[in-house]
């Protein structure tokens, strides 16, 4: 049947507002989706955030330097220990202090480590929000075995505010070494299972191929780092622009598809995990031996400003802290990633269904905490 | 040719319904596979195990003040650890009693944490001198009224090895 004129007209004014969130479990957090669709279509949509709004920024300008750590910690909570990382080495670098390769090591690997579990409970919450429900177990399962490590030498399984300026909290467990030894031979064995739960099923490819196309122009304009923007064919992985800790001494591969759409995304997250692994491989057993902090009398950063930006399991996160000489900041902002990748979803959802806004949104691999911290 | 082509097609489509039917089975095959294999099963039954269940010795559980047998514990009121408490979550009340030579000397009256506050940042614990803290391995630690979380840490009739000399 041909559209008629009176047809298009029912359409324009057949489009109605819907909002997905704050409560809505597929945004994993409370962020509001304000959604105007037309039909079962997305037409636009506008991310409204603000909701965990805890006002960090400000509430550092009040602590000393050692304790802003842990405040760091509640931001991207998935990469908890790459967030006191990279505001440790801000405050090291200003205070013009060089850490042992002993710390350099262990913040490396804790990092990677950090980077797997993140991924992990992306995959598994990824294909929970598809639908499958299987993955959820199956990836938790896994993670378990890092929290394990995390909690047998920092005392936390999350927010292990392991980090502080000079150096770490404690020297790392007798057993660190030989639990990381069996995590790799273990997961190695594993990782397949989740190519062939996910990424092989025919209903997952059919919901992910072609969905949410990035393209690297955009990537770039909306600052869409990390996995997300690496899907895109977008180069930004600071581990290997800005070497930082102990990523100058070891070989890796930066992960970049160029396809763009939800499964490249998917698969560059994937193939980071099997890279973490072969990290982790290079540093465990060459953990030299050395103090695991420095003796510092006063922590206080010199007056100037000063920036540091690390690699977290969702992309750049950047520190720029203003001092006024004091022990505590004058002014400290965060460059999220997540708050960068948010943005993108408008462009990327528009004309898909509703449905695929899950699919969106979850590729994204947004904490919402980071968001809006 | 265009016959050809229309067989391609078809042999293309019933391909995607094999390869589609086939990825079914193979992730199918993983969770079944756990089925015969009860002993690769990593869940655990709590509370039941409650009993053998323990927590790694560096685990950040409840802060506590270290007694020895004879219930005396090593804190000498320097503060320290509630200054670097980011969240003013260690309060500590003291009185100030005149010692032997004639100088006032601090003494604890009460080591008050106020788990509710708390963030398990551990800095208290490294930065005491007289190493008179610690975490234990206790974690079940909600309660239903909030007052029920501003625990005092030093025991009734404790006081510090340091009175002694």
């Amino acid at each position: 049947m041909e559209e008629t004129l009176l047809d298009i007209d029912m359409q324009e004014k057949e489009e109605y507002i819907i909002n997905m969130g704050p409560q809505h479990p597929s945004t994993h957090g409370v962020l509001r989706f304000e959604t105007c669709l037309q039909g079962e279509k997305v037409k636009y949509l506008i991310p409204h955030c603000g909701y965990i709004h805890r006002g960090i920024e400000k509430m550092c300008e009040h602590l000393t330097y050692p304790q802003i750590i842990h405040l760091t910690d509640r931001m991207d909570y998935l990469s908890a220990h790459i967030n006191n990382e990279a505001v440790a080495l801000c405050i090291e670098n200003a205070m013009q202090v060089e850490v042992s390769d002993r710390v350099k090591y262990i913040r490396t690997i804790f990092a990677e480590l950090t980077r797997i579990a993140s991924h992990q409970l992306w995959w598994c919450a990824f294909g929970m929000d598809l639908g499958a429900l299987t993955t959820f177990f199956y990836g938790l399962r896994d993670r378990e075995k890092i929290l394990d490590i995390f909690e047998e030498t920092t005392g936390s399984r999350l927010t292990q505010s392991f980090n502080t300026p000079g150096g770490l909290m404690s020297d790392i467990h007798p057993n660190f070494q030989k639990r990381i030894k069996e995590f790799i031979t273990y997961f190695r064995k594993k990782l397949p299972e989740y190519d062939q739960l996910l990424t092989g099923n025919i209903i997952f490819r059919e919901r992910t191929k072609g969905i949410g196309m990035m393209t690297k122009e955009m990537a770039i304009d909306y600052g869409v780092t990390g996995p997300s923007g690496r899907g895109s064919g977008f180069h930004c992985d600071i581990r290997k622009i800005a070497p930082y800790s102990a990523y100058p001494f070891i070989k890796f591969n930066e992960i970049t598809l160029t396809e763009g759409d939800t499964y490249s995304r998917y698969l560059v997250r994937i193939a980071e995990m099997w890279e973490s692994l072969n990290i982790l491989e290079q540093l465990v057993d060459n953990i030299p031996q050395g103090s695991t902090m420095l003796e510092l009398k006063v922590i206080k950063a010199p007056k100037g400003e000063f920036y540091q930006r690390v690699e977290t399991a969702r992309g750049e996160l950047g520190v720029y802290i203003v001092s006024d000489g004091g022990p505590s900041p004058a002014r400290i902002k965060f460059r999220t990633p997540n708050f960068s990748n948010l943005f993108v979803i408008n462009k990327l959802a528009a004309g898909h269904k509703i449905a695929d806004l899950v699919a969106i949104s979850g590729s994204l691999d947004l904490v919402i905490p980071d968001i809006d911290r | 040719m265009a016959f050809l082509k229309t067989i391609k097609e078809v042999g293309h489509y019933f391909y995607e319904i094999y390869d589609g039917a086939a990825s079914l089975v193979r992730g199918m095959k993983v969770t079944g596979s756990y089925f015969v294999r009860p002993s690769s099963i990593v869940t655990q039954q709590y509370p039941e195990n409650r009993a053998t269940l323990k927590m790694f010795d560096s685990f950040k559980g409840e802060l506590m003040l270290i007694h020895d047998e004879n219930n005396k514990h090593s804190c000498n009121v320097c503060n320290t650890c509630a200054r670097k408490c980011p969240n003013g979550s260690i309060e500590i009340i003291y009185k100030k009693v005149e010692g032997a030579d004639g100088r006032s000397k601090k003494i604890l009256d009460k080591y008050i944490h106020h788990l509710e506050t708390c963030s398990f940042c551990g800095l208290c614990v490294p930065s005491c001198d007289e190493l008179a803290l610690k975490f234990d391995q206790k974690f079940e630690l909600a309660v239903f009224d909030r007052s029920k979380l501003t625990k005092v840490l030093n025991k009734p009739g404790s006081s510090s090895k340091a009175m002694k000399e």
